[in-house]
């Protein structure tokens, strides 16, 4: 356990070495970012109607927070699948250490670096106007919330990377989960304007349960809800799925990775 | 000898592709095996079997003592694996690739520190230890993949092709850095296309072609096998050929084989100088001043040959600088598509 422990931590210092010595990967996870708060909070925020009276930029904060955490999954993912085909895998494999050390050092990277990204976000999001209002505790607790979706979105992108076995596909695969899933979703528009059957939909949609339980956490206005159960308790529903989802994801993962070779 | 690879009737099957039918083998430890085979003769999947990344359908093997179905951790604890397949981390630089593999067995900081400074100057990489893998040659590329597979000081080495794709001195260089592993009690099982690194590293040789193996022994065995030595006559011209073949013909115990183009006529010498000494005799009596006159050994190509029907590779690809002065020799070398083959 100690030892898995200490693989992981010696993988994690690998990929931070990528980042050293790649800026430009620094630049994808800190620039993007950064332009969806100033296009998305700044801009957009000037014509859009949010409720509360913090204004869109109050409300549309945890909403990017959850997307980056979403596209965690195709970061993973491609990861993956570029270890699986160099024959990185491979060597690792051979050696006498558990294949969740390696899973766990790169999903335990990718969270740190997605954690960077929210950091920057955040630091950004106080320049236009963004407040937490409930004090550090729940603060953290929002960013907690935000990072072990991130966390359960990079487990996913490993098993897809896995059992896909080409970047191309991870990239598109990831891609058409996280569309509907980021924008059938409270992230970016309040739904109390949605036609009746497609407010259902979004307010089912997990990830709306993350945004609203982070802008509880975090004091911001989430608006009025519809009274569906995870619109009325988001922090449990939130939680409830995505520690199900890790529950079922990273067993699959290590199964996948025990039986993984690239595609040839 | 303690055998530290066995492997009984070993199957594989991927879908529709019979990849393995039965592979039997055996490696006496501190010896060399040579797998030899075409593109896809089953290889790769036959060492991926024997390093646990790939779990067999059928069959048993033990790999330094240890059972490979029921042992796994143990056998990963006692092998080596590089080859095409294999690799090290190109964005890292050689000398951090080796330390994450030594931190990753457990040697320690200052272990695996001590470990990747001796590995680096066992394979000349010192000068390059502290550049990312992806600025390396072809060739020290391959020298740290075997590095990297060094660092546990397996007791039985895997090396997967270890030379495609390497020049005359790459190969070279990885062949002696090989047999010093050997020399050292390492037991090495290395896969290869080409007859010629066979020849000069292995003890035995298995030849595996569709997935089985259809001949195994010393390289001088497998050449005895396919006739021995032969006397080659050659015409120095064209009008001379018919009176060389008649002569030789009348001596040859066995087939009489004419090659029109090389003007070259060739019987089995199974009566050794008195052979010889006639087929002399004979052509200086009809005043025939041959062109060459010769005793040749068959090759690991005959025997290649002989046994699969198709010609081996005997001279590897050089690598991309160098292409355009390859040229296809006398003995015809047979397209091999290097790198992209159906594993």
């Amino acid at each position: 356990m100690i030892e898995a422990v200490s693989d992981s931590f010696a993988l994690v210092g690998r990929r931070m070495r990528h980042i050293r010595r790649m800026p430009e990967h620094l630049i994808g996870v800190t620039v993007m970012p950064v332009a969806s708060v100033i296009v998305l909070g700044y801009l957009f925020g000037s014509a859009m109607q949010a409720p509360g009276p913090g204004g869109y930029e109050e409300y549309i904060m945890a909403g990017i927070f959850a997307q980056v955490m979403l596209t965690n999954m195709t970061t993973t993912g491609v990861g993956v699948v570029s270890d699986l085909n160099n024959g990185l895998v491979d060597r690792f494999r051979v050696l006498p250490i558990s294949g969740s050390s390696v899973l766990v050092g790169r999903t335990v990277a990718d969270g740190v670096l997605v954690a960077w990204s929210c950091a920057v976000m955040t630091v950004v999001g106080y320049a236009i106007g963004w407040r937490a209002h409930n004090g550090p505790l729940q603060t953290l607790a929002g960013f907690g919330l935000l990072l072990l979706m991130g966390f359960a979105m990079s487990w996913l992108g490993a098993l897809l990377g896995l059992v896909l076995r080409n970047v191309e596909t991870v990239s598109a695969v990831s891609g058409v989960i996280m569309m509907p899933l980021a924008f059938l979703s409270n992230a970016f528009v309040p739904l109390d304007g949605l036609p009746g059957w497609l407010r259902v939909l979004a307010e089912w949609n997990p990830v709306s349960a993350v945004v609203s339980a982070s802008r509880d956490l975090f004091g911001n206005e989430r608006g009025p809800t519809s009274g569906a159960f995870p619109a009325e308790y988001p922090l449990p529903t939130a939680l409830a799925v995505l520690v199900a989802l890790l529950a079922v994801v990273v067993p699959l993962a290590g199964r996948a990775y025990r039986k993984a070779s690239a595609q040839r | 000898m303690e055998t530290a690879i066995s492997a009984e009737g070993l199957r594989k099957r991927y879908g529709d592709h019979q990849a393995l039918t039965r592979v039997d083998l055996a490696v006496p430890a501190g010896t060399i095996l040579a797998v030899l085979g075409p593109n896809g003769a089953g290889k790769t999947t036959t060492v991926r079997i024997l390093t646990t990344l790939l779990e067999p359908d059928e069959g048993r093997a033990t790999v330094a003592g240890y059972d490979l179905a029921t042992q796994a951790r143990e056998v990963r604890g006692s092998i080596g694996l590089a080859g095409q397949y294999a690799s090290v981390d190109e964005r890292l630089t050689g000398r951090e690739n080796l330390r994450l593999i030594g931190v990753l067995l457990h040697l320690g900081r200052r272990g695996a520190k001590t470990r990747a400074d001796e590995l680096l100057e066992q394979f000349g990489l010192v000068a390059a230890a502290d550049r990312p893998a992806k600025t390396y040659s072809g060739g020290m590329r391959r020298r740290l993949d075997l590095a990297a597979s060094l660092v546990g000081r397996p007791r039985v080495l895997f090396l997967d092709e270890p030379t495609t794709g390497l020049d005359l001195t790459g190969r070279r260089t990885l062949w002696d850095m090989i047999r010093n592993q050997v020399a050292e009690g390492v037991t090495v099982l290395l896969t290869t296309q080409y007859l010629e690194e066979a020849d000069q590293l292995a003890d035995r040789i298995a030849v595996i072609d569709r997935g089985t193996v259809i001949a195994e022994g010393t390289p001088d065995q497998l050449k005895r096998k396919v006739g021995g030595e032969r006397l080659e006559v050659s015409a120095a011209s064209v009008a001379d050929l018919a009176a060389v073949e008649r002569t030789l013909s009348g001596l040859a115990s066995g087939e009489t084989v004419t090659n029109q183009e090389t003007r070259t006529v060739s019987i089995p010498l199974t009566e050794g100088m008195s052979t010889i000494a006639a087929a002399a005799n004979g052509l200086e009596l009809l005043g025939i001043e041959p062109e060459d006159f010769a005793v040749r050994r068959s090759t690991l190509d005959d025997v290649f040959l002989a046994l699969t029907g198709q010609q081996g590779t005997p001279e590897p690809e050089p690598e991309s600088e160098s292409e355009s002065e390859s040229e296809p020799g006398a003995t015809g070398a047979v397209a091999a598509s290097e790198g992209k083959r159906a594993a």
